[in-house]
């Protein structure tokens, strides 16, 4: 039986369970000698099909993750029976092949008859397990709801006891969060080690020249593969530079007008558009940048007699950030908002115009506010990625040129990892360590912006 | 106080005046500028895209009338039978004085390599055809398309053309004779991807995007929802809540390809889920979707009065019974529309899934979780790298299709936040 379908069937039982239940909480209440029922019938009714569903649910999982290995050990004995020692690289390609059979995607091959045997032994074992499974769960399923069944009586604090679940289940799903963390954390942080015991930290981070060819066979020349971040962050901060040269000034105009000068009747027509700029997907962009920004760019060069190279880093962050306009300015138009009305009346009270009271009052004071949303918007300019696969060069040139192909950090991570990958190779793994780094340079922008920001905001309040 | 001086305050102030409005109205003029400028650039990007992508939806196509020849077609052979050469030999047909090999090549190119799929798929529900002469609109090839689209334009010289001389006598020779036109097409809208540019459609990766939207809603908003429900109304205040909220706060600003790494190290290598599958996308989109649907759903709880809750405590209400029966209810509609907007955000998104492999070049249509599927934003990524000219138009027209239902999205959470927005 496959597990999603027994996964169907213990929600059933569970459902049947509350009828149940539910049933017989009703014919108690029937019966005046046995009192005053504590909870209302439908709660005895999930009670026990929580108690039917939930344990044989939580046996499905812990099933499913913990059998595939011991399954997979166990076919792979006598694979090394017939081969003798094998290295643990060798164990592991043996073992995929068993995937890829028992999968029944590998045909091109001749199939080596030790792992067709193994092949068929794991599928024997994985019918068997998923039968004792079933077993396992569905009796652990009819037991519990009977007993809880046979438990029901007036005495009974069922309300108490479903309430105290759902409030176990609440606090399960609110930790999810710092578990999706963790998860990061976790897994850019194990590959980044095994890179770095390859090639050594500081080469990486202080590294003049990025390279990621790896040679194939030991004695093939020219590509020993060199992992120096330097030309990546250089190209990945360049065209950020570009994107908020643009973003900045118009995004934080364009909320000065809006929070300032505009009728309500502007900013309410004007204000979804914009956010209509925002809620472009970035693959759209990148399609723009490519082929619209990037040609007209480069004629634009031929035309002044400048060399451009066509996947140059103006059109990239030109377009990156027109696509960060919106976000600043949706921003820094709740800072100035926040700013209170006192602080103008006071400027106006001496005279000032409309434009002194917004340069010399009311932007200082809006000033951290601000600063937390740029900074919010670049952190989004350095880990976006579509825009820049699709516009940015693949070259790592260490310049500052922007009518020069760059290369970025998300770049890099997508070409590394798109297509084949062997996982031990530092080439894949350099795309993790590059993860990381990405990781902790938007974390430490985010951790700073976002507690300017708030404590900017406490300040008026 | 001396009288002179009183009058020179007045006076500075006085003769800068005009340099001040002056001053006043070019600030304002920047500001409106920017706007003006950031609307430019909306309609730059919405133009250019709708100019370049309107012409896919329709296509060329060549009326042939094709000798169903029983010598070649045989109802045991049906699967194998050489149906390229019957349509070749329909269109040498249509000009019978072409001569040589060379000519007659270039001749069969003129219509596209799925005719003979089609004329196969005719055939084969209608084996009582055979040895009847049909007549068939097939799909022209994709150069053809662009050249009668005016894509590629006619008054340069042959050299600089992809179609030569030649085929464009015969193109207009076709067009005369009513057996070439546009029709409306039908192929971009069920068809899957395809290297021929005028087979390929969006079918696989809507069904695709489909799916994987279904695995992150399924998962992201009961998550979401009681996760919010947790910290709105149960949480103590203590550090691990603290934490858990900036956290949450975090996640939604972290970058969206870390999001990919994650999903490629856990889901494929750790836990061996099936590469490309639109499970995998859904539970990548679902971890990153889950930060927006708490958060809107904090904020819609937040807006439910503390009156509300005081009354049902006050009548004898548990205190899950108050959130089950009274604020949950009043704080879903403005769930929803976190959720909806969530959803519209994980449509558009495409880096995570490439790394997760969903950039495999797929052809049949996904009809379930585990197979194998693309997602549209990843099959605009994969079209817009193709080099042919055909499928820049296709690419522009998937990203229209992806923008209208964006926008329907989106404006179902506007109509939903609308109708049942309360003000207390």
């Amino acid at each position: 039986m496959p597990p999603s379908l027994l996964i169907i069937l213990v929600l059933i039982l569970s459902s049947l369970a509350y009828w149940q239940g539910r049933r017989r909480a009703l014919t108690l209440a029937r019966q005046p000698a046995a009192g005053k029922m504590h909870s209302r019938p439908g709660y005895y009714g999930m009670l026990t099909a929580l108690w039917c569903g939930l344990p044989a649910l939580l046996i499905v999982a812990v099933w499913q993750v913990a059998a595939d290995p011991v399954l997979t050990q166990m076919a792979m004995k006598g694979v090394t029976a017939a081969k003798g020692a094998l290295s643990p690289d060798q164990v592991n390609l043996l073992i995929n092949d068993i995937r890829n059979l028992v999968g029944g995607n590998l045909v091109a091959r001749e199939v080596d008859p030790v792992l067709q045997a193994a092949a068929d032994q794991y599928l024997g074992l994985k019918r068997l397990s998923n039968l004792a499974l079933a077993t396992v769960a569905l009796t652990t399923a009819l037991v519990a709801a009977y007993l809880v069944l046979a438990r029901i009586r007036p005495t009974l604090r069922a309300r108490n006891q479903v309430e105290r679940a759902i409030e176990v289940i609440l606090t399960l799903c609110s930790t999810f969060a710092v578990f999706i963390t963790i998860g990061i954390v976790l897994s850019v942080l194990f590959e980044s080690i095994r890179f770095f015991q390859q090639i050594p930290f500081f080469d990486f981070l202080f590294g003049l020249k990025w390279s990621p060819q790896m040679a194939i066979r030991a004695d093939q020349a020219g590509s020993s593969g060199s992992f120096g971040a330097v030309p990546v962050l250089t190209g990945t901060f360049l065209i950020s530079g570009i994107a908020m040269a643009i973003a900045v000034p118009f995004g934080l105009m364009s909320a000065i007008y809006l929070s300032e000068y505009a009728g309500p009747k502007f900013r309410a027509t004007v204000k979804p558009l914009l956010e209509i700029l925002a809620g472009v997907p970035t693959v759209v962009y990148g399609f723009f940048a490519a082929l619209v920004v990037a040609p007209f760019i480069r004629d634009l060069g031929t035309w002044a007699g400048l060399p451009v190279a066509s996947e140059s880093a103006l059109a990239a962050g030109l377009v990156m950030g027109i696509m960060i306009i919106p976000f600043v300015s949706s921003l820094s138009d709740d800072v100035i908002n926040a700013v209170p009305q006192s602080l103008r009346d006071g400027s106006y009270g001496l005279g000032a115009t409309k434009s002194e009271t917004i340069k010399l009052v009311i932007l200082p004071a809006a000033l951290p506010g601000i600063v937390g949303s740029i900074l919010l918007a670049v952190s989004r300019a350095i880990g976006e990625t579509m825009i820049v696969v699709m516009a940015a060069g693949l070259a790592a040139n260490l310049t500052l040129n922007p009518l020069q192909a760059v290369t970025t950090v998300t770049v890099q991570i997508v070409t590394l990892l798109v297509g084949d990958q062997e996982f031990d190779s530092p080439k894949t793994l350099a795309a993790f360590a590059l993860g990381m780094l990405l990781f902790v340079v938007t974390l430490v922008l985010n951790v700073i912006a976002l507690y300017v920001v708030r404590k900017y905001r406490e300040e008026y309040e | 106080m001396r009288e002179t001086q009183k009058i020179s305050t007045m006076e500075r102030v006085n003769v800068g005046l005009a340099k001040r409005y002056r001053r006043e109205r070019r600030f304002r003029l920047f500001g409106l500028a920017a706007i003006a400028a950031s609307l430019l650039f909306l309609v730059l990007l919405l133009g250019s895209i709708v100019a370049k992508g309107y012409t896919a939806f329709r296509q060329t196509e060549i009326l042939l009338d094709i000798h169903l020849d029983p010598t070649v077609l045989d109802v045991n052979n049906l699967a194998t039978a050489n149906y390229a050469a019957l349509v070749r030999d329909a269109v040498l047909a249509l000009f019978p004085q072409v001569e040589g090999r060379q000519d007659k090549r270039v001749l069969g190119k003129l219509v596209s390599t799925g005719a003979a799929y089609q004329l196969q798929d005719m055939v084969m529900s209608k084996p009582e055809l055979i040895g009847a002469t049909k007549s068939v609109w097939v799909l022209a090839d994709d150069e053809v398309d662009m050249f009668v689209k005016g894509h590629i334009p006619r008054d340069v010289p042959e050299s600089e053309r992809r179609v030569n001389d030649q085929e464009v006598a015969w193109i207009d020779q076709l067009t005369a004779s009513g057996r070439l036109q546009l029709k409306f097409n039908t192929t971009f809208f069920q068809a899957g991807d395809s290297r021929e540019p005028e087979l390929a459609g969006i079918r696989g990766a809507v069904m695709g995007s489909l799916f994987t939207l279904v695995v992150t809603l399924a998962l992201s908003f009961p998550i979401g929802v009681a996760a919010a429900v947790y910290l709105e109304e149960f949480a103590p205040k203590n550090r691990w809540t603290d934490l858990i909220e900036v956290n949450i706060n975090n996640l939604a600003a972290i970058p969206s390809i870390v999001f990919g790494l994650l999903g490629l190290a856990v889901f494929l290598n750790f836990m061996n889920l099936p590469r490309s599958a639109s499970l995998v996308g859904g539970l990548v989109l679902t971890l990153m979707t889950l930060p927006t649907i708490i958060i809107a759903s904090r904020a819609s709880l937040k807006s439910v009065p503390p009156s509300i809750r005081e009354a049902a405590l006050g009548v004898g209400a548990s205190k899950m019974q108050t959130i089950s029966h009274h604020v949950l209810p009043l704080a879903l509609p403005g769930m929803m529309t976190g959720a909806i907007i969530g959803m519209a955000r994980a449509l558009g998104e495409t880096a995570p899934l490439l790394m997760i492999g969903m950039v495999a070049f797929i052809v049949d249509i996904p009809h379930g979780f585990s197979d194998p599927a693309t997602v549209l934003p990843v099959q605009i990524y994969l079209w817009a790298d193709s080099p042919e000219r055909a499928f820049v138009e296709r690419t522009s027209a998937a990203i229209m299709v992806l923008l209208l239902l964006l926008l329907a999205m989106n404006a179902a959470a506007v109509l939903l936040r609308n109708k049942f927005e309360r003000r207390w």
